[in-house]
């Protein structure tokens, strides 16, 4: 019995082998029948070949984080025995076809199934494979064969009868393969109680956050990790009365976003860094016409082309200062896949009510790690609008877009809603929206835009979230998708006094509660996915405090909870 | 009714006297009395530039936005609000130059909306430099040998792209360019109008008087049919002795609005966001 009541399962092969197809499956099956997951694929930019593997961990509890090593690899292909044997827990085996990949070694490790020739005795193709996996880790986990035969009913529902049938077929050999020959209970571990969750990754969220928040029009140019965005907004477009629009190019797709919303719809884009830095234009122009716009940014390592399927935090001072001139904007860097759905409702709200760009800040290990999630609750969502309503636009007199007001904010009309047309001008704009050169004026919209803007959302900030922070010894800073791994650390390490703080808002920088916070602090050790550490600068900058250490990762990959327990164990 | 008069704003205009874009604007006024809408329910976009300065000299919504960025903007208040007449103004740098990539895209995408361009073939607002239309030879100071680059031709490239109405029209002759975007805003989809703008200051060789002897109405004799697209192609290739302009092209399409279902429905501006439910995705699978 494992001592933690945690498994790490991996699943490896080329790409092309349907890994995410089975992985995906058994993330359904091992939630179905009570366990909390949390699940990640590695993948290259390729459609075939080289070596891709996705990893489930599973448990009895909420789980936010991946391992180190994995308890059973499952190896598709001989390569990948080699290169995850080392990778291998204490007790952890490898499930490996010897004969199919050549290998005649003995190990203690190796658990050889003739899963090829299963697959293609049962189902006359080797691509059944998969779900002759499937039924064997179902069987070796102590999961029960109904909740396989369920999950691959659904799963290949789009596809004949004959193949459906083939698939459980091929389940049931790996089940039954595993009942008559691996005669141990150390990977059956405890369930929990997970049925009632939702199963989703980060982007599933913001999807679901855009369409409550009511967007209507979403435009974007395919780039990973973002696609997924524009997957779920598609999926979900004739349902909800949504215009799903694929752009020419980022570009044009900021700028559609931005034509839209200023005829009065709330509007979304999704990129990631490189499709950002073309927007960076569009961005300026959200600012200058007081456009509400929301972007949705999943970083992935830069700069140029970088890593295209892999994850950093990069991007953090190129979104806090990206597009020329200087304007108000308001960045949210969720932390888990419950902030990426509230926050994204909130960005709606707060582009509309400050006619500003919005960015969810995000990267592609949050954007594409599974998870179980309570279910949402919708009433406790609230959908503002800051519009001059269609009722209240009768009564408009005079009308100026860019009213100089105390707020900084003008009462923002719907073209065709109210009788007077309404000037939108990206050049220096009088209040009636045409252009000047006039300094005056000038310097009345530049604190418009910027000062009073940003004093309005400073009043507003989403808080830092803290934990155990107050006489700590240590601590801990992060912001978007480290908070999962600082949790579970934290937890793992309860003998050490550190706190954590996790940062859902970036800019404007929460400057007065992180002084507050961190006025007793004895050692702060802020731990980002990039090689600059820019939130400890942008901690340094905002409120003067300088961190004692940064923990950098900029390999492309996440972090995960045994190197952050190893790494904070010898700074503290 | 609108009359051309009420269409008047009060901005100051901008444009050197004696301008190609004054013709231009006139005539924009005329059609825009002539249609016959609110004007509230009409919105112009442009770009930057002097063509894109227009907007502001006339009482209907405007969006003035990017350099080469006005179809993007155009095309998404169309789709957020299909009941919004969206013309654009542009001119030759900004829409075929900077913006050229949403040129083509946008006649793909096909949405019921009017696309006006000042083709003065040079660069007015930053001093003279060549446009993508500009005559090869015509020297500037940023091409002192003269240009070497072969012109883009804007009909036949938006012909082969597959619009539906493909138009030129002559900034010295008003009442045939007022029925010419009259036209091409009744057109039901993407509608070019090509506009020749002499530019008083920089375009020394296309003046009006140039035009002037060798401009002609494509269907003068009333025998041209603009349904044919070979010979569009060959209308379009006209140039220097002979420049036609009128419909060139003219061919009934769907439109995006149409094929996206976005035509029965009511404008995605109206529709009421509060409270929508999203109950029912919360019981699904996302994986």
């Amino acid at each position: 019995m494992n001592m933690n009541n945690e498994l790490t399962i991996k699943i490896a092969g080329e790409a092309g082998q349907g890994m995410q197809t089975v992985g995906g499956a058994l993330c359904h099956v091992f939630k179905d029948s009570g366990f909390y997951i949390f699940a990640n694929q590695d993948y290259m930019s390729r459609i075939r070949g080289g070596n891709n593997f996705f990893q489930i961990r599973i448990s009895n509890k909420q789980l936010y984080t991946l391992r180190q090593k994995s308890d059973i690899v499952v190896a598709l292909d001989n390569k990948s025995v080699d290169m995850h044997r080392k990778d291998i827990s204490k007790e952890g085996i490898v499930i490996l076809d010897k004969k199919r990949f050549n290998i005649t070694g003995e190990d203690s490790a190796f658990f050889d199934i003739p899963m090829y020739h299963m697959a293609k005795e049962i189902g006359g193709d080797e691509k059944f494979v998969n779900s002759v996996a499937c039924g064997f880790l179902a069987e070796m986990t102590g999961v029960d064969f109904r909740y396989v035969d369920k999950v691959l009913r659904t799963a290949f529902s789009d596809k004949k009868k004959d193949i459906i049938e083939k698939n459980i077929e091929a389940a049931r050999a790996g089940y039954d393969f595993s009942i008559n020959n691996f005669k141990k209970d150390i990977f059956k571990i405890k369930k929990g109680d997970a049925k009632d969750t939702l199963l989703m990754t980060a982007i599933d969220a913001v999807g679901l956050g855009a369409i409550k928040a009511g967007c209507k029009f979403y435009s974007a140019y395919p780039m990973t990790p973002a696609t997924n965005l524009t997957n779920i907004m598609a999926h979900y477009a004739k349902r909800f009365n949504m215009v799903v629009e694929q752009a020419e190019d980022e570009i044009a797709a900021v700028n559609m976003v931005i034509g839209a919303s200023f005829t009065g719809v709330r509007s979304m884009t999704g990129t990631s860094g490189g499709g950002f830095a073309l927007m960076a234009e569009g961005l300026s122009l959200a600012g200058m016409t007081e456009t509400p716009i929301v972007i949705y940014e999943g970083q992935r390592p830069g700069p140029a082309t970088g890593f295209p399927t892999r994850t950093e935090q990069g991007d953090l001072d190129f979104l806090i200062s990206a597009g020329h001139g200087e304007f108000a904007r308001l960045i949210f860097s969720p932390g888990s896949i419950e902030e990426a759905f509230y926050l994204t409702v909130k960005a709606f709200n707060m582009a509309e009510k400050y006619q500003i760009p919005v960015i969810i800040m995000s990267d592609q290990h949050l954007a594409d790690s599974y998870r179980n999630v309570e279910i949402f609750d919708p009433d406790s969502i609230k959908v503002q609008r800051y519009i001059v309503s269609k009722e209240e636009s009768k009564n408009v007199k005079n009308y100026k877009r860019y009213q100089i007001t105390e707020s900084g904010i003008s009462p923002r009309a719907i073209p065709s809603w109210i009788e007077d047309p309404i000037y939108a001008d990206s050049d220096e704009h009088t209040e009636e929206g045409h252009i000047t050169e006039d300094a005056w004026i000038r310097t009345m919209m530049v604190e418009k835009r910027f000062y009073k803007k940003m004093a309005g959302l400073s009043g507003e900030i989403e808080k830092p979230k803290v934990f155990d922070v107050e006489g700590a010894d240590c601590v801990l800073i992060g912001f978007g998708s480290t908070y999962g791994v600082l949790s579970e650390m934290k937890d793992s390490i309860p003998d050490k006094n550190i706190g954590y703080i996790h940062l859902p808002q970036v800019w404007p920088f929460p400057a007065s509660d992180m002084i507050e916070l961190l006025k007793g602090a004895k050692k702060i050790i802020v731990v980002e996915n990039n090689a600059g550490a820019q939130l400890a600068r942008l901690l340094k900058r905002e409120t003067g405090i300088k961190a004692t250490r940064s923990l950098l990762k900029f390999d492309g990959r996440p972090f995960n909870v045994d190197l952050l327990i190893q790494q904070i164990g010898q700074e503290i | 009714m609108v009359e051309a008069k009420d269409i008047k704003s009060s901005d100051e205009i901008a444009w050197c006297p004696g301008c190609g874009n004054f013709g231009i604007l006139n005539a924009v006024k005329k059609s825009v009395a002539k249609l016959g809408r609110d004007l509230k329910d009409i919105l112009f976009v442009s770009g930057i530039g002097q063509a894109a300065k227009l907007p502001h000299y006339i009482r209907c919504n405007c969006f003035n936005g990017l350099h080469g960025r006005a179809l993007p903007v155009a095309v998404a208040a169309k789709i957020a609000n299909r009941k919004l007449t969206v013309v654009i103004t542009t001119g030759d740098g900004d829409c075929y130059g900077e913006g050229g990539n949403h040129f083509i895209h946008n006649i793909r995408r096909n949405l019921d909306i009017t696309l006006i361009v000042h083709d003065n073939q040079i660069y007015g607002l930053t001093k003279g430099q060549a446009s993508p239309t500009t005559d090869p030879g015509y020297q500037t100071k940023f091409q002192p040998e003269g240009v070497i680059e072969e012109p883009l031709y804007p009909l036949e490239m938006a012909i082969a792209l597959g619009a539906g109405f493909v138009a030129r029209g002559y900034a010295g002759d008003y009442e045939h360019l007022s029925w010419l975007i009259l036209e091409g805003i009744k057109h039901k989809g993407f509608a070019l109008i090509d506009v020749l703008q002499p530019c008083v200051s920089f375009n020394k060789k296309n003046t009006f008087e140039w035009y002037s002897k060798s401009i002609y109405k494509v269907n003068d004799d009333g025998s041209y049919n603009p349904e044919d697209k070979m010979l569009a192609f060959q209308k379009s290739c006209e140039w220097g002795d002979r420049i036609p302009i009128g419909i060139i092209y003219q061919v009934e399409k769907k439109t995006f609005e149409e094929k996206t279902g976005l035509e029965g429905r009511i404008p995605l501006v109206d529709e009421q966001i509060e409270n929508i439910d999203i109950c029912g995705l919360l019981r699904e699978d996302f994986t």
